[in-house]
């Protein structure tokens, strides 16, 4: 489903380069969920961004579906990827009702007046219709961060690029959203890259999680190796100890 | 719960006047928190009313000379007393309004849109529009407004059009500034990086994301430079430069009162008063608007 190959992001020119992503490859399958975790800073999130057409400056490549993706998308190669912000506050126009803000995707598209669909989208992620007509600052954090999924779902992406969805909510709001992805990637048949420094998080939602620092991958393990509390690098032992304390 | 959760008959797009009726009933709520402020639209409110309705309340006609009248100090008859050619400066006042608020509204109409639109390109789309865009801000920002109002004034001829028009040409650069100053921090933000990713073209952007929350903050400047431009206006009135007699502009019949100030103070002072109100007025509903509108002024 999602292919890249030799990804570089650099930042800067001479003595303010900063190389953030070091030539990384990885594939993930149809349905699969790929967690990428990392300590801030790492680069997940920059690969993450370059990987949903945000950054401009990455060289390498990067394959969708079976079809390389380059840096500035037209609109069907948007379709293919959406993508869920770490900040509920931010992630939604404060001046735009959320009915407005889930009709948005649809009519920027140029495929609809979109409002028809508002309703059942609010509906999918758990919402009461009626909240169509609210502004973001009426609703919780959890409920926002509903919203910013339902509208990443609203055009139907086959890949979901989560950026650690869950990290400015309460604890147990957390499993509610998490849940509420689970059962969407049921659903929909969803292709996940998920990024996290939360390990639960990664364990709860992954099939498979690579480790990153400094720009590069430096462990790779499964499912079975994160029930276990497997590891092959000392980083990822790190990590992994200083989070199940 | 499943009631109000599968009820999908209730969504559709809410009309554009609902919505600012929502909106502004919210905004006039909490105007009932600052006594001050209300003050300050309700003199604004008067002064409009007074404009529209300035034949009904005028009791002279505020040209008629009558010079046996000439000089009159404030009484029962002529309120604020009349002038040299003996007009009642009350009725004169009355009529006066409509051309400040002519001219302030002119020049607000003018001045908000083009700073707006300059700004919100400027700091949207960065690199060198934004450097020619803030330039050429910067050129007109360096020239003092009412010198290049009086050279525009003097250089198209003197009355309320052009009064207007150099007016409006030294305004709206601090409105452009202020704008490219929120669309900075905007363009950043995640609900445009969203945008960006469902396909929103940079024109969609521009003028539904970014240029409504530039909006609030340039309505609020334009608020508070309504009084700076009742004061330059007035500046130019009494200069000669702007509304030509025998056309009631408030600085311009100051002007006239300056040379009989000493023995009929009535005939200056009472434009002034006239001016004095109301700029302050317009700061200090443009000091609450900035309060409602803006969160980050919260008051302390």
């Amino acid at each position: 489903m999602i292919k890249v190959e030799n990804l570089d992001v650099v930042y800067g020119v001479n003595e303010t380069r900063n190389h953030v992503v070091r030539s990384v490859s990885f594939e993930v399958g149809h349905g699969e969920t790929l967690g990428i975790v990392g300590e801030s800073g790492c680069g997940k999130s920059t690969l993450l961004r370059s990987l949903a057409g945000l950054e401009g400056g990455w060289t390498g490549s990067v394959h969708f579906n079976g079809k390389p993706v380059g840096k500035a998308r037209n609109r069907e190669e948007l379709k293919l990827a959406q993508m869920v912000f770490q900040d509920p506050y931010g992630s939604l126009h404060p001046r735009h009702r959320i009915g407005t803000a889930l009709a948005e995707p649809i009519r920027a598209m140029g495929t609809g007046d979109g409002w028809s669909q508002v309703s059942k989208a609010l509906q999918q992620v758990g919402l009461p219709a009626h909240f169509a007509s609210r502004f973001p600052h009426e609703l919780s954090g959890g409920q926002r961060q509903r919203v910013a999924i339902a509208r990443a779902l609203i055009l139907s992406p086959p890949i979901l690029l989560l950026d650690e969805p869950t990290s400015a909510l309460d604890v147990s709001i957390q499993a509610e959203v998490l849940n509420l992805l689970a059962d969407q990637r049921e659903e929909r048949n969803l292709t996940y890259v998920l990024v996290s420094h939360d390990l639960s998080v990664i364990a709860h939602m992954c099939d498979r999680v690579l480790v990153m620092q400094n720009g590069i991958f430096v462990d790779e393990l499964t499912k079975a190796d994160l029930r276990a509390g497997t590891t092959h690098a000392d980083y990822s032992r790190e990590l992994f100890e200083a989070s199940f304390l | 719960m499943t009631d109000t959760l599968h009820d999908t008959s209730a969504v559709q797009q809410p009309g554009l006047a609902q919505r600012v009726l929502s909106g502004s009933g919210r905004v006039i709520r909490k105007l009932g928190d600052e006594p001050l402020g209300m003050a300050g639209f309700i003199i604004l409110a008067l002064l409009i009313l007074v404009a529209i309705f300035a034949p009904v309340i005028a009791p002279y006609d505020p040209v008629r000379q009558v010079l046996s009248d000439a000089l009159q100090p404030p009484s029962l008859a002529h309120l604020a007393g009349t002038d040299e050619f003996g007009r009642d400066i009350f009725s004169r006042l009355v009529y006066g309004t409509r051309i400040t608020i002519q001219t302030v509204l002119s020049v607000s109409v003018i001045v908000g849109p083009i700073g707006l639109i300059i700004g919100v390109v400027a700091g949207f789309f960065g690199g060198r529009t934004d450097a020619f865009l803030m330039r050429a801000t910067d050129i007109v920002l360096s020239f003092p407004s009412l010198i290049l109002a009086l050279a525009f004034a003097a250089a198209l001829g003197a009355g309320l059009g052009t009064a207007i028009i150099a007016i409006s040409l030294t305004a709206w650069p601090p409105i452009a500034r202020l704008a490219r100053a929120e669309a900075l921090v905007v363009r950043n933000a995640d609900y445009v990086a969203a945008a960006r990713l469902y396909g929103a073209s940079p024109l969609r952007i521009l003028f539904f994301y970014i240029a409504p929350m530039c909006i609030p903050s340039v309505i609020v400047r334009l608020t508070l430079n309504m009084a700076g431009i009742i004061l330059t206006a007035a500046s130019l009135g009494f200069l000669g430069l702007g509304a030509q007699p025998p056309l009631p502009e408030w600085g311009a019949m100051i002007s006239s009162g300056r040379k009989f100030m000493l023995d009929y103070w009535w005939v200056a002072v009472m434009p002034g008063i006239a001016i004095l109100l109301t700029s302050l007025a317009f700061n200090i509903a443009g000091d609450t608007l900035r309060d409602l509108l803006d969160p980050r002024h919260a008051r302390s």
